[in-house]
């Protein structure tokens, strides 16, 4: 008789592996990749493939010369490359998104064991990384989409700015993402410090209008955060896997959703524009895909909606009141690093738990 | 129709394809049979016959050795030949009665229909079972006149059978639900009047949509029994998910379905149990399902206790290619045998045989923290964390995470992406803590 393999049971398996994880995600990355064509050009693919291949290169590299097993066929790398870029301008200089993947890798991954062991995203620690050191190529070299623009996109709200007059305000919005605009105004509004122009802008932000460019795309921004829509189609690729699951995206974009509404907006509370902060930003990219992070998130349940929420109220401090327009990244890496302290403290209780006798 | 469900837990491909359509095909006795000492959950019965003794079918061949035991019975006449140590279907080695079939068929009594057996008494039906040697017949294997015997203060309520048959490949219960919903009906009401229950479910999965018709029919006009269909999710069939699938009571942690005035039992045992009163017969056979893609005519089958599996898969026509796992039971709950010698017992539901190319990697990759395990766990436990605390002999941690309250149903193994062998973890831990009690007494 042949030998007959023994193992404990389950004798079946769902037949999901990291490697197809991990595919599938740079899978449901692609409408994004190709929407960021469609608005940003060619431009943004290359600055992807920098990102790509220097995250595989090192992460190669660096298990060849620790002699470990080189994983580099698992995607994880692949992942960590795309999520880089597309938090990259699309006109940033070439070699940002090298030095950034370089860094993601190796101080963000690889020397806390590889893959499952690193505390924070390694993407989001390469930009942050990026971000503290060239601050001028992380934040200039925005493009839009010209062909049809008007009064809804960017360009032409600058158009609109400047042949409205409005001087104060010209000089604060010379290339710039919607974010950035409206947390300038706003803060010049409350201020007191800008004129009726700048109101105007602010309404046309939130309008149904602007809204609708928002979703589709036709907008400044990051690389991989351009169209709502292409995310949430990648995004529902994942959920309908289980790949992901609701409680953080949900969570994340609910809290932000209330808080924006309620300090978000320029004539007091309760008047924020809920649906311009729900898709302008990195926030749909955020909660669908980084903070959704398997590795850097907290595996109870509880914890992930209180990792959702915790990342949802850090994005709108920084988005209203902070030195950035923009929060996600820095939310979700605050909330990286609490994460085990999160699986710490919400404990599941078994199935009917403490529960008495109910006859 | 409206389906009953619970939270958690997973949908594994069903396979049930290869045999839910064969009918029961009786198995005819072996040269050989070898009968395990213990085939249940409790104390190993204790042989009264000896080596060379003539016995005849039906005769009781080793005792009880306590309460929570059950006896033994022959399938078959013939002499017993050896009582010594051979292979389980759990995988191990325990003590069995070789008995050497004669052919000859001889009862040692003729088998009585005892028509009035519903006026017994419940003290006496309960002795009739265990003197049947009955224990469940779904899996676990709990003697079940204990079953039948909850303690005063816990009064139930309410029976559930279990028809549910969640494991893959497995159609035994549902073809006997098919050829004898009577004997079962009739079985759910002997078990409602010893326990004094006011209410029966049948509990049954929607993929035996055909079951729940027979039985919805036959239950029209019954006031206190229905059917439950529930929802196809595995382990619906665990005791613990089907009494809140059927009444959305849930049993406590570390506590009994009868806390909340809940009996279960399996369908097969309902039908053993009806034997049993009317017939006054022994347990000596049940259903089990032989299958699995490489089993050349995967069957449904009538078994002695006691047949070598050897011989139940060459009564199937072997495999059509080189077998690369033999499992007893269902491919989540089951174990893997090394051999196919081992017999099949009072609680052997199926063997499946898988293709060298089916049985699944077990490498294990380093935990991704996906929480997949924590979203399939029935009883919404930590599976990822508790292996881990395992792993690191942490086991007061697993303790407080619950480890001694995992069903070990397997549905955190199915679904993990690093391929860890969650369940074996837990099973380890769980004896480790067991241990670390005693010790504490």
């Amino acid at each position: 008789m042949n030998l007959v393999n023994v193992s404990s049971s389950p004798h079946l398996h769902e037949h999901v592996n990291v490697r197809k994880v991990m595919w599938t995600v740079v899978i449901a990355l692609l409408p994004a990749l190709i929407a960021a064509y469609i608005f940003f050009g060619w431009r943004s693919i290359w600055i992807t493939i920098l990102g790509v291949a220097a995250a595989v290169g090192t992460e190669a590299l660096v298990q060849f010369l620790t002699k470990r097993p080189i994983t580099v066929s698992d995607g994880s790398a692949v992942v960590t490359g795309m999520f880089l870029a597309f938090n990259l301008p699309p006109l940033t200089a070439w070699w940002i998104p090298v030095v950034g993947s370089v860094f993601a890798i190796t101080i963000g991954k690889q020397i806390f064991g590889g893959l499952g062991y690193n505390p924070v995203n390694p993407a989001l620690l390469g930009r942050a990384f990026l971000m503290a050191s060239w601050p001028v190529q992380m934040t200039t070299g925005w493009a839009t989409k010209l062909a049809n623009a008007g009064v809804s996109t960017i360009s032409g709200l600058k158009q609109t700015l400047i042949t409205g007059g409005d001087a104060q305000l010209q000089n604060l919005i010379t290339s710039a993402t919607p974010l950035n605009v409206a947390q300038q105004i706003r803060g010049d509004i409350i201020a007191g410090t800008a004129g009726d122009s700048a109101r105007t802008i602010f309404h046309q932000l939130s309008s149904l209008d602007y809204i609708k460019e928002l979703f589709w795309g036709n907008i400044g921004g990051c690389i991989g955060e351009v169209s709502a829509a292409a995310l949430i189609l990648g995004a529902a690729i994942l959920v309908y896997k289980h790949y992901i699951e609701w409680r953080i995206p949900i969570s994340y974009i609910g809290t932000v959703a209330f808080l924006s509404w309620m300090v978000g907006g320029i004539d007091g509370l309760f008047s924020g524009p809920i649906l311009f902060h729900i898709f302008s930003g990195g926030l749909i990219l955020g909660a669908f895909f980084m903070a959704t992070d398997m590795v850097t998130s907290p595996v109870t349940k509880k914890g992930r909606l209180i990792f959702g929420l915790g990342c949802g109220i850090l994005t709108v401090v920084i988005r209203t009141w902070g030195g950035y327009p923009e929060g996600v990244s820095y939310s979700i890496l605050i909330m990286n690093v609490a994460t085990p302290l999160i699986d710490r403290l919400t404990p599941q209780k078994p199935f009917g738990f403490r529960k008495k006798s109910k006859k | 129709m409206c389906a009953k469900t619970f939270k958690g837990g997973i949908h594994p491909h069903d396979y049930k394809h290869f045999s839910n359509h064969k009918k029961i095909e009786k198995f005819p006795a072996p040269k050989k049979l070898y009968i395990p000492l213990i085939q249940h959950i409790g104390r190993p019965a204790v042989p009264i016959v000896k080596v060379g003794d003539e016995i005849k079918k039906g005769q009781k061949i080793a005792d009880a050795s306590g309460f929570v035991s059950i006896p033994m019975h022959s399938p078959v006449s013939g002499k017993i030949t050896k009582i010594g140590p051979y292979p389980h279907p759990t995988g191990t080695i325990q003590h069995a009665i070789e008995i050497e079939n004669d052919g000859k068929n001889e009862w040692i009594s003729k088998l009585q229909d005892d028509e009035q057996f519903m006026s017994l008494s419940p003290e006496k039906m309960k002795e009739r079972i265990q003197n049947a040697g009955i224990c469940g017949m779904g899996g676990a294997g709990f003697p079940t006149h204990v079953k039948l015997s909850p303690p005063e203060n816990r009064p139930i309520d309410i029976v559930i059978l279990n028809g549910v048959e969640c494991e893959p490949y497995l159609t035994s219960d549902h073809r006997l639900m098919l050829e004898n919903p009577e004997e079962i009906i009739a079985g759910l009401r002997i078990i409602m009047k010893i326990l004094g229950a006011k209410r029966g479910y049948i509990g049954i999965e929607l993929n035996k949509k055909d079951a729940i018709t027979v039985f919805k029919q036959m239950l029209r006009d019954e006031k206190n029994m229905s059917v439950v269909p529930c929802m196809l999710r595995y382990p619906q069939g665990a005791e613990k998910q089907l009494i809140y699938a059927a009444t959305k009571r849930k049993v406590p942690a570390g506590g009994l379905p009868m806390d909340v005035g809940a009996v279960v039992q399996n369908v097969g045992t309902a039908f053993a149990i009806y034997e049993a009163l009317r017939y006054h017969k022994p347990l000596i056979e049940r259903i089990t399902t032989m299958s699995g893609s490489i089993v050349n005519e995967p069957k449904n089958l009538k078994v002695p206790v006691g047949t070598p599996l050897s011989q139940l898969l060459e009564f199937c026509g072997g495999t059509t290619e080189d077998i690369g796992k033999i499992i007893s039971g269902g491919p989540m709950m089951g174990f893997a045998l090394p051999n196919s010698d081992a017999p099949a017992t009072k609680t052997t539901s199926g063997f499946v045989f898988m293709s060298p190319a089916e049985v699944v990697d077990t490498t294990e990759a380093p935990c991704l923290r996906c929480g997949r395990c924590v979203d399939a766990c029935p009883m919404n436990l930590i599976p990822t964390f508790i292996a881990e605390n395992v792993k690191n002999a942490q086991y007061d941690a697993a303790m407080k995470l619950g480890v001694l309250d995992c069903i070990e149903c397997g549905s955190c193994g199915y679904v993990c992406p690093s391929h860890i062998q969650l369940v074996q973890w837990i099973k380890i831990g769980k004896i480790e803590v067991n241990k670390l009690k005693l010790k504490d007494k």
